[in-house]
């Protein structure tokens, strides 16, 4: 059996390198019945922000060429409840639980982030300032290298466990963004979140979403997200976390070898809710198969 | 209640008509959990390359002998015309059971109009069957444009009154569901309606102004079924977005904004 572990900063330590994408997975207590969660590197949860969030109107998402668009914009019932009602329910699953966090203030980011702070069991939290479907905040900030740095400075000062920054594809050049959070301490960055994208009813002659552009996801984003884990990994030194499209063991692996070193499977849990697990086993046998020892062996293997 | 992915038997493709066929699902090694009326299947559509997410589909009736149940399935798009093209020993990737049903009341005795109209009298077959099982007696009122709408008529009536009405007149009373005599000739004592969004809203309408609890099942657009992906959002009576595939799909019409 090929070695699976990876860690992400001093503080993260990951059985194997799959983890579930925020959004897609809940609070990993939806899947408990399909799949065993104590067999996934992580689960990071849905989109926390301070206070709570009703999202957008329905319709909320539309079926696209091998991907989805969603506009769900962070629907959640905001940190307290988060600390309150359902931290206990997950602290004690079998793998690790990380907190997407979003705001719309660099304020609030960090006073969300504290809350986290005091969860024993939590730790790491993923820091989204790429979400493409709010308006206050969200991707406003990590569009930017001034916006996505002011962000991870204020959380940087009120968090101390593992800092995880989820990036945005929306950008001119997502490197220098990545280099930016890097400089600011974030001890790993994530990419990438959802291509802003459209899908026009022609019957009705409008957007099929309630806001109008939604977030593409799934395997169509897929090359464009293997390309921006090559670009982000040659230019900092913190680990990249990968994602966007991943449906199988071999999907991810193309990742890990662009320079990840661990993935986020998160559409493909609709398509298939024990997708994630499949991948991790799938990873471990790929490995096998080819005399890899290690999967350390093969991150970054395609520079 | 469990929820199961696994690959299901397709034991009959049953056509109703051109673009309507009722599909049956075998599970030729476990005992079927337990499904409750109003219970719906997230169905992972293979061999149609532009459906690229699984389609919900509601659960028509459940054969427990034949360890078996079946989808009323109605071809609108690539994904429920490339299931109507399945053959019998096919296998079909289901998430099931999902969601909340219609409740079946206690006691004995009670008087139900389920309402429904196209492919939403799907669910209404098997929870007549399960009312009339528990002693209830339920009517069926089911409407369509046209008589040839009008599917399973000879099921349904075999659990309870059917009343229909077509639009064109050409089957049952003339006009739409609301229109019914039956309406004004019985009385009832809960209403279920499961169908186009306008004819559920009129549905619960009518059983609002003579203060009878209404249930309605929704679809609407839908990813994971599971309540993780908060896609298929209604708001509620309070202005709170809850899930239709885990919180619903069916859901009391007082809950919602319907009345606003």
């Amino acid at each position: 059996m090929a070695k699976v572990n990876v860690n992400i900063g001093d503080g993260l330590q990951l059985k194997n390198p799959v983890l579930t994408a925020s959004g897609t997975f809940g609070y990993g207590l939806e899947f408990a019945d399909l799949i065993d969660l104590g067999r996934l590197g992580g689960i990071i949860v849905k989109g926390t922000t301070l206070n709570p969030r009703e999202g957008n109107d329905y319709p909320r998402m539309a079926e696209t060429p091998m991907g989805m668009l969603n506009c769900v914009g962070l629907q959640n019932k905001g940190a307290a409840y988060f600390c309150s009602e359902i931290y206990p329910k997950i602290k004690d699953l079998d793998t690790n639980v990380l907190v997407n966090v979003s705001g719309s203030s660099p304020e609030d980011y960090a006073e969300c982030a504290a809350m986290m702070a005091q969860l024993d069991n939590i730790p790491a939290i993923e820091l989204n300032i790429s979400c493409p479907n709010v308006k206050d905040g969200g991707m406003a900030f990590g569009v930017t290298c001034e916006g996505a740095a002011s962000v991870v400075k204020a959380v940087r000062k009120a968090y101390n466990k593992t800092l995880i920054v989820k990036l945005s594809p929306n950008v001119t050049d997502i490197a220098s963004i990545a280099r930016a959070v890097e400089d600011e301490g974030a001890d790993a960055v994530s990419l990438i979140n959802t291509l802003m994208g459209m899908h026009i009813d022609i019957r009705r002659r409008r957007s099929v979403l309630s806001i109008g552009t939604g977030g593409l996801s799934g395997p169509a984003v897929r090359p464009v997200a293997v390309r921006m884990v090559w670009q982000v990994a040659h230019a900092v030194k913190i680990p990249v976390i990968g994602l966007g499209g991943i449906m199988t063991a071999e999907d991810a692996i193309e990742f890990l070898m662009a320079g990840a070193t661990a993935i986020e499977v998160g559409t493909a849990n609709f398509i298939d809710p024990c997708a994630s697990v499949k991948i991790a086993e799938g990873i471990n046998r790929w490995l096998d198969e080819q005399g890899v020892a290690d999967v350390h062996d093969i991150i970054g293997a395609a520079w | 209640m469990s929820k199961h992915v696994k690959d299901l038997v397709v034991t009959a493709v049953e056509k109703l008509r051109d673009d309507y066929a009722v599909i049956h699902l075998h599970d030729p090694a476990a005992t079927l959990p337990e499904i409750l009326p109003g219970q719906f299947v997230e169905v992972r559509v293979d061999h149609s390359p532009n459906t690229f997410l699984r389609r919900p589909i509601s659960i028509n009736e459940v054969d427990i002998n034949k360890n078996e149940f079946s989808l009323l399935v109605h071809a609108v798009g690539e994904g429920t015309k490339a299931m109507l093209a399945l053959k019998p020993g096919d296998k079909l990737n289901c998430l099931y059971p999902l969601g909340h049903g219609f409740t079946i009341p206690e006691g004995s005795g009670r008087q139900l109009l389920l309402c429904g109209g196209g492919v939403g009298t799907a669910p209404l077959l098997y929870y007549g069957r399960r009312l009339k099982e528990a002693g209830h007696e339920p009517t069926f009122l089911l409407g369509g444009r046209s008589a040839r709408d009008l599917l399973q008529l000879d099921q349904f009536e075999q659990y309870g009154r059917v009343c229909c009405t077509t639009e064109d007149g050409t089957y049952g009373e003339h006009g739409r569901v609301t229109d019914h005599s039956v309406l004004k000739s019985q009385t009832f004592d809960a209403v279920a309606t499961c169908g186009p969004m306008p004819m559920m809203q009129a549905v619960a309408r009518w059983a609002s102004s003579l203060n009878l609890p209404c249930e309605a099942s929704l679809e609407n657009l839908m990813a994971c079924g599971l309540g993780a992906c908060l896609c298929c959002v209604v708001k509620t009576i309070d202005n709170h977005n809850i899930c239709v595939c885990q919180d619903g799909p069916v859901f009391n019409t007082q809950q919602l904004q319907w009345q606003k």
